[in-house]
C-alpha cells in the first residue's frame, strides 16, 4: 500500500516539479514588481512633478523582473 | 506610392488565389474520430490555437470546419518543387504525391515525406503558413495606415489633424520624443526610421493576436521565430554600427589585466552579454503574448468545461468567464503596448551603448 502510493509519488515527481518551479518563480517576480511598486509609489508622493519619469522607469524595471520570470516559466513549462 | 502598395499586395493575393482550391473555403472534418462525449481536452486546444497552422481554422459549425485552405510550398528532394493547397490533406486520408503532416514525434503537425528508409523527413517547407499570412495582412495594414496618415501630413503640413490622424500623431510623438530622441542623443537620426517601425510593427501585431475572428487572432508575435528575427535584427544593427570604442570595451575592457590576459574572463563575459541581451528581448515577448493568448483561452474554454453539469453552475461560471476574460483584454492591450514600447527602449538602449564615443572625441565636440 505504502510502495504504491511512493510508486506513484515516484512517476509524478516531475509534473511536481514543474509546478514547484513555476509557483516559486512567480512569488519572486510578485516580490520583485511589488518593491518596484511601493518605491515608486514613494517617489511620486515625495515629488508629483518627476510622476511621469517615474511611471516610465518603473513600467520598464517591471517589464525586466517580468522578462526573468517569463524565462523560467517557459523553460520549467514548455521545455522541461 | 498609394497604389505602388497596393498592387504589390494585390499581386500577392492573386497568388494566393492561383492554388488549386479557394473555392468554397468548406472542408468537411474528415478525420475526427472524437466523440460528442469526449471531455474537453484544454491543454489540446490551447496548444492548437496557439501554434502555426497550414490552414487558417475559422469556426466549427455542426462538425463542418470553416476554414480557409492555405497554399503549401515545397522544396523536396524526392520530386522538386511542389505547389499545391493544403485542403489536399483533407482527402486520401491525409496523404498526397507521398507527403503528409506527421502526426507525432519530432515533427509533429508539419508536413513530412518518408525517404528511402522510411523515416520521416522534412522537404524545405516555404508554405505560406497562417503567421506567414498573418504577418502579409498585419504588415499590409500597417503600411496602408502609415501611408495614409504621412499623405494627409503632405497635403496639408500645417492644419492640425483630426481623428485618426491626430490620435496617431500623438502615439508616434510620443515614442519619438520620449524613447528615441533622449535615448539616442545625436545618432537619433539615423535610427529613428528602424525603430519606429518596429514600435509599431510589434504593436500592430500584438493587438491584432488579440482580434477572434479572421484577419486577426494568429499569434504572430506569439511565434518565438518571429520574436527570433526581431531580436536578430537588433543584434545585427547593435553589432554592425558600433563603433571602435564599444568593439574595444568588449575585446580589451578597462578592466585590470589579470582578468584579461592569461585567460580572458572579461571577454567571455562580455561576449556571453552580447548574446543574452537580444535573447531576453526574444524570450520576453514571445513569453508575455504567448501567456496572454494562452489565458484568454483557457478562461474561454471554462465556459465549455461547465457546460454539462447543469444550468445553475454553466451559467454562473460563464458568466464569470465572460467578465473575466473582458478584463484579462484589457490588461492584454496594455501589455500589448507596454511589450512593444519595452522591446523598442531596450534596442534604442542597446544601440546607444553601442555608439558609445572616447572621452577625447566627445571633448573635441563640445568644443567646437
Amino acid at each position: 500500500m505504502l510502495l504504491s502510493i511512493l510508486l506513484q509519488v515516484a512517476t509524478d515527481i516531475a509534473i511536481l516539479g514543474k509546478a514547484l518551479a513555476v509557483a516559486l518563480t512567480v512569488l519572486g517576480a510578485g516580490f520583485g514588481i511589488s518593491k518596484i511598486g511601493a518605491s515608486a509609489m514613494e517617489g511620486i508622493a515625495r515629488q508629483p512633478e518627476a510622476g511621469g519619469d517615474i511611471r516610465i522607469s518603473m513600467i520598464i524595471v517591471a517589464a525586466l523582473i517580468e522578462g526573468v520570470a517569463l524565462f523560467a516559466i517557459v523553460v520549467a513549462g514548455f521545455i522541461l | 506610392m498609394f497604389s505602388k502598395a497596393l498592387k504589390y499586395f494585390l499581386s500577392v493575393w492573386v497568388f494566393l488565389a492561383m492554388s488549386n482550391s479557394l473555392s468554397a473555403g468548406v472542408v468537411s472534418q474528415a478525420d475526427s474520430l472524437e466523440a460528442e462525449a469526449a471531455p474537453l481536452d484544454v491543454k489540446e486546444l490551447i496548444l492548437e490555437h496557439l501554434k502555426d497552422d497550414y490552414e487558417w481554422h475559422i469556426a466549427t459549425y455542426k462538425d463542418k470546419d470553416i476554414s480557409i485552405p492555405l497554399p503549401v510550398i515545397l522544396f523536396s528532394k524526392n520530386s522538386g518543387v511542389q505547389l499545391f493547397s493544403s485542403a489536399k490533406f483533407h482527402q486520401n486520408k491525409g496523404y498526397y504525391k507521398g507527403f503528409y503532416i506527421s502526426k507525432s514525434g519530432k515533427y509533429k503537425g508539419k508536413i513530412v515525406e518518408t525517404d528511402a528508409s522510411g523515416n520521416e523527413i522534412r522537404p524545405i517547407d516555404l508554405s505560406l503558413t497562417k503567421n506567414a499570412l498573418s504577418l502579409l495582412i498585419g504588415s499590409f495594414l500597417l503600411i496602408l495606415l502609415m501611408l495614409f496618415i504621412a499623405r494627409t501630413y503632405k497635403n496639408e503640413p500645417i492644419k492640425p489633424k483630426k481623428g485618426v490622424v491626430g490620435a496617431m500623431e500623438v502615439f508616434i510623438l510620443s515614442v519619438y520624443d520620449d524613447v528615441i530622441k533622449p535615448v539616442l542623443g545625436e545618432d537619433y537620426k539615423e535610427y529613428r526610421y528602424y525603430l519606429l517601425t518596429l514600435f509599431f510593427f510589434i504593436f500592430f501585431n500584438n493587438i491584432l493576436g488579440l482580434v477572434p475572428i479572421f484577419p486577426g487572432g494568429a499569434n504572430v508575435t506569439g511565434n518565438i521565430s518571429v520574436t527570433f528575427t526581431l531580436a536578430l535584427c537588433t543584434f545585427l544593427i547593435v553589432n554592425l554600427t558600433g563603433t571602435k570604442e564599444y568593439y574595444k570595451s568588449i575585446f580589451w575592457p578597462d578592466v585590470p589585466v589579470w582578468l584579461k590576459f592569461p585567460l580572458p574572463l572579461m571577454i567571455i563575459i562580455e561576449l556571453v552579454g552580447l548574446i543574452t541581451k537580444p535573447f531576453a528581448l526574444m524570450i520576453r515577448l514571445f513569453a508575455n503574448i504567448m501567456a496572454g493568448h494562452a489565458i484568454v483561452l483557457g478562461l474561454v474554454s471554462l465556459i465549455f468545461i461547465t457546460a454539462g453539469m447543469g444550468a445553475a453552475l454553466s451559467s454562473s461560471m460563464t458568466g464569470f468567464s465572460v467578465v473575466l476574460t473582458i478584463f484579462i483584454y484589457f490588461i492584454e492591450i496594455l501589455v500589448a503596448y507596454i511589450q512593444a514600447y519595452v522591446f523598442t527602449t531596450f534596442t534604442a538602449v542597446f544601440i546607444s551603448g553601442a555608439r558609445v564615443k572616447s572621452p577625447k572625441t566627445e571633448k573635441s565636440l563640445k568644443s567646437t
